[in-house]
């Protein structure tokens, strides 16, 4: 494998790589300090990204300079991760918490098919795509080959922000680290007067922003249909599963992984192109059941 | 003991009487219709469906097939294939379903297809496209108004080398999924046939419903093909199409996009000119031969008046369906005194039959398979509209490149001479501006 093949697939396999990072560390995030699988977190994806695309349309139509795209996505991450994810907490989750797993499953995955019905009675079924994102900042040539500088530069960038951003929240800030307390030991933390209930629908809000922001972003480059959250969800399981559930640095390790070993395996076998993230997957579970990043953990009775 | 054999008696009675005499008239005729309400396909399913409903009350307003009211049961194919198969079961059996017409996916199609005639109900495939559905199993109750993907990739490999008779290398970037995978390989089979010198430098396959090409777009620009052929649809080719148009690679190729004429006006500015269009079937919602022809320009503005959008091939796909439909009653109650027919005179009413949906002709074929013409054009950008629209158009017509009867369709692709690029029977239209 050349060099210059090996720096291509690299630059492309970061773009994905961050593209699905937001998504699974909301999703892992979720899951460490709520202990639940959440299947509906692919709505939060999809839904974020029709709400961007609305608002970039909205945008254009009343003839408003397109850069105002760029904060629109973020308005329309933390709007879907207040209304969705806050309705969804308060009213469904909350009745579940140390309820079988089983159940929790099933009951996330039936607020993902209504969720999905939902979008679809709101913006049909017609494909959206909202391509001013992509265009405005134009292209970059590396070696020769043309770049679009919202995918190569914006979309990683972004990804290392939210990184740090989370890491810094939860060891550096009160916030963080009642977050952190509540993750390790509910009940102790709850003795200290910390209200877990406020601290899992914070978390529950932030995580499902963090998808609907993975969605808002995605929406400037790829096209809105009915369907797009579930195969994000299978994804961002597959990443989270190969992080090891609850680890934010894993996710994005994992995450590169996977977008590396997709893209190389592009230009070197592109038949293996789909495959590649559980081969990895099912590679790291292999020799670390608990995925890459995880601890063990001693079990509470 | 009697009980049972008098029970008996009356059952192989009432089996015996039903089916040979002609039937009565029923208040009214319900066709079962499978499509895709939900997943990405509905994009070509939603269409479909709103074709369906305005061309049956059309056909109701004017009283009706043989004076007999037509009632639509919908069904979605997004479902899965299991759940599919047991909605069709209860359409037909406990709706009283008397036709059915099936499926978008050629996978459903498939799998139908024999659900059919074990339920013994004519079933009109309407716009699934596997050559194997009639070449691998023979059916009594199963036709095809439109044509296969053998007839469909064959034109736009003609269209190719006779435009562009200098190219060299050839890129596929097609969906990883049964029917993007049969599309490329009878696409380039076609084409190794015409073109024998021809060299492919890179076969990829992206997932199905891939929200990411950036990799495929940065190889493509790296190993620079003279043509990439890409049979994707629906949101996958809009992203690929437009991530392509962003990093300025959709002119360095030449592209083939056979199945591009269902995402034109959802690509507006995005789509170049130059780019070679297939329309599974000689359907555009502009097509030159049907500029006055009052029925086509009516349908046309009225479907874009009710959904907003202009008629995509699902849409002729479905016309053609409820036309044969009509025309397999009206010629099978002629031949039977003008009375309503029986199923089986309703089966041999498909067989030859010749029918208009919106545009050309189609003719069922003895194998039950449709002869349909297929249209290929290039983009070219004109100021009446905000998306790309077709030139140099042409018509290849059904009957030159449908596999012949009893044959397979690879094996014949394989076979084809280069001479049939020139074929007297292909129709160049002109420019139309």
């Amino acid at each position: 494998m050349s060099f210059s093949v090996l720096l291509l697939a690299t630059l492309d396999g970061l773009s994905y790589g961050a593209q699905i990072f937001l998504v699974a560390v909301g999703l892992s995030l979720i899951f460490g300090v709520l202990r639940i699988v959440n299947v509906a977190h692919g709505s939060f994806y999809a839904i974020g990204a029709y709400v961007a695309a609305t608002f970039g349309m909205w945008i254009a139509a009343a003839g408003f300079s397109p850069w105002l795209s760029y904060p629109a996505m973020l308005l329309a991450a933390v709007g879907v991760g207040v209304v969705v994810g806050g309705v969804l907490e308060v009213t469904l989750l909350r009745r579940i918490y140390g309820k079988e797993q089983v159940l929790q499953l099933l009951i996330t995955f039936a607020a993902f098919m209504i969720l999905e019905d939902v979008q679809k009675a709101v913006w049909g079924v017609t494909p959206y795509f909202v391509n001013t994102p992509l265009s405005l900042l134009g292209t970059v040539s590396v070696m020769g080959i043309n770049y679009s500088v919202y995918q190569l530069a914006v979309l990683p960038l972004v990804a290392v922000v939210v990184l740090i951003g989370l890491r810094f929240v939860l060891r550096y800030t009160r916030v963080g680290r009642i977050v952190t307390a509540v993750t390790e030991d509910r009940e102790a933390s709850m003795a200290m007067g910390v209200d877990s209930s406020k601290v899992y629908l914070f978390t529950f809000i932030a995580g499902a922003s963090l998808a609907a922001f993975g969605g808002a972003l995605a929406s400037g480059s790829t096209s809105l249909v009915p369907g797009m959250g579930a195969g994000m969800i299978i994804l961002s399981f597959a990443v989270a599963a190969t992080a090891g559930l609850g680890q934010i640095e894993g996710a994005a390790v994992a995450a590169l992984m996977i977008g590396l070993g997709r893209s190389i395996a592009v230009y070197l076998a592109p038949e293996f192109d789909v495959v590649m993230p559980y081969l990895i997957m099912f590679i790291v579970l292999l020799f670390k059941p608990q995925g890459l990043f995880s601890t063990i953990q001693t079990r509470k009775v | 003991m009697f009980a049972k054999a008098a029970m008996a008696a009356l059952c192989a009675a009432i089996l015996a009487a039903t089916p040979a005499a002609a039937a009565d008239k029923p208040k009214e005729l319900v066709v079962g219709i499978t499509t895709f309400l939900s997943g990405p396909a509905s994009v070509f399913g939603v269409p479909g469906k709103h074709a369906a409903e305005m061309l049956i009350s059309d056909i109701n307003a004017k009283g009706g097939i043989l004076g007999v009211p037509v009632r639509p049961i919908f069904i979605d194919e997004g479902a899965g294939a299991n759940q599919l198969a047991s909605e069709y079961r209860r359409v037909a059996l406990n709706e009283g379903a008397q036709v059915m017409l099936a499926s978008v996916s050629s996978a459903n199609c498939l799998a139908l297809t024999p659900v059919a005639e074990d339920l013994e109900v004519p079933n009109i495939l309407w716009d699934c496209s596997s050559p194997r559905i009639f070449e691998d199993n023979s059916f009594k109750y199963s036709v095809r108004t439109q044509a296969h993907t053998g007839a469909e990739m064959l034109p736009a490999a003609l269209y190719l080398v006779k435009n562009y008779p200098n190219f060299k290398t050839v890129a596929g970037v097609n969906q990883d999924y049964a029917a993007g995978r049969d599309q490329w390989n009878l696409f380039l089979t076609a084409l190794k046939a015409l073109k024998p010198d021809v060299e492919v430098v890179a076969e990829l396959f992206p997932k199905f419903g891939a929200a990411d090409y950036s990799t495929e777009i940065s190889r493509l620009q790296a190993l620079k093909p003279d043509v990439v052929v890409n049979t994707a649809w629906g949101g996958d080719l809009d992203t690929f199409v437009q991530q392509a148009a962003a990093r300025g690679v959709m002119t360095q190729s030449t592209y083939v996009l056979p199945l591009g004429e269902s995402s034109l006006e959802r690509l507006g500015n995005a789509l170049p000119a130059g780019v070679i269009i297939g329309a599974r079937g000689d359907h555009y919602f502009l097509h030159p031969e049907y500029k006055a022809d009052a029925k086509f320009q009516d349908f046309v503005k009225r479907f874009h008046d009710k959904t907003g959008a202009y008629p995509i091939y699902p849409v002729f796909h479905m016309a053609q369906a409820l036309a044969a439909l009509e025309a397999a009653y009206d010629g099978a109650a002629q031949k039977n005194d003008g009375k309503w027919p029986s199923k089986e005179q309703l089966l041999d009413g498909f067989k030859g039959l010749k029918f208009r949906g919106l545009t050309s002709e189609v003719t069922i074929r003895e194998d039950n398979q449709g002869l349909e013409n297929q249209l290929i054009g290039t983009t070219v950008r004109l100021p009446d509209y905000p998306f790309a629209v077709l030139d140099k158009i042409t018509i290849y017509p059904g009957a030159l490149v449908t596999t012949p009867v009893g044959e397979k369709t690879a094996p014949w692709l394989a076979k084809l001479s280069p001479a049939m690029v020139n074929d007297p029977s292909i129709i160049t239209l002109n420019a139309s501006k």
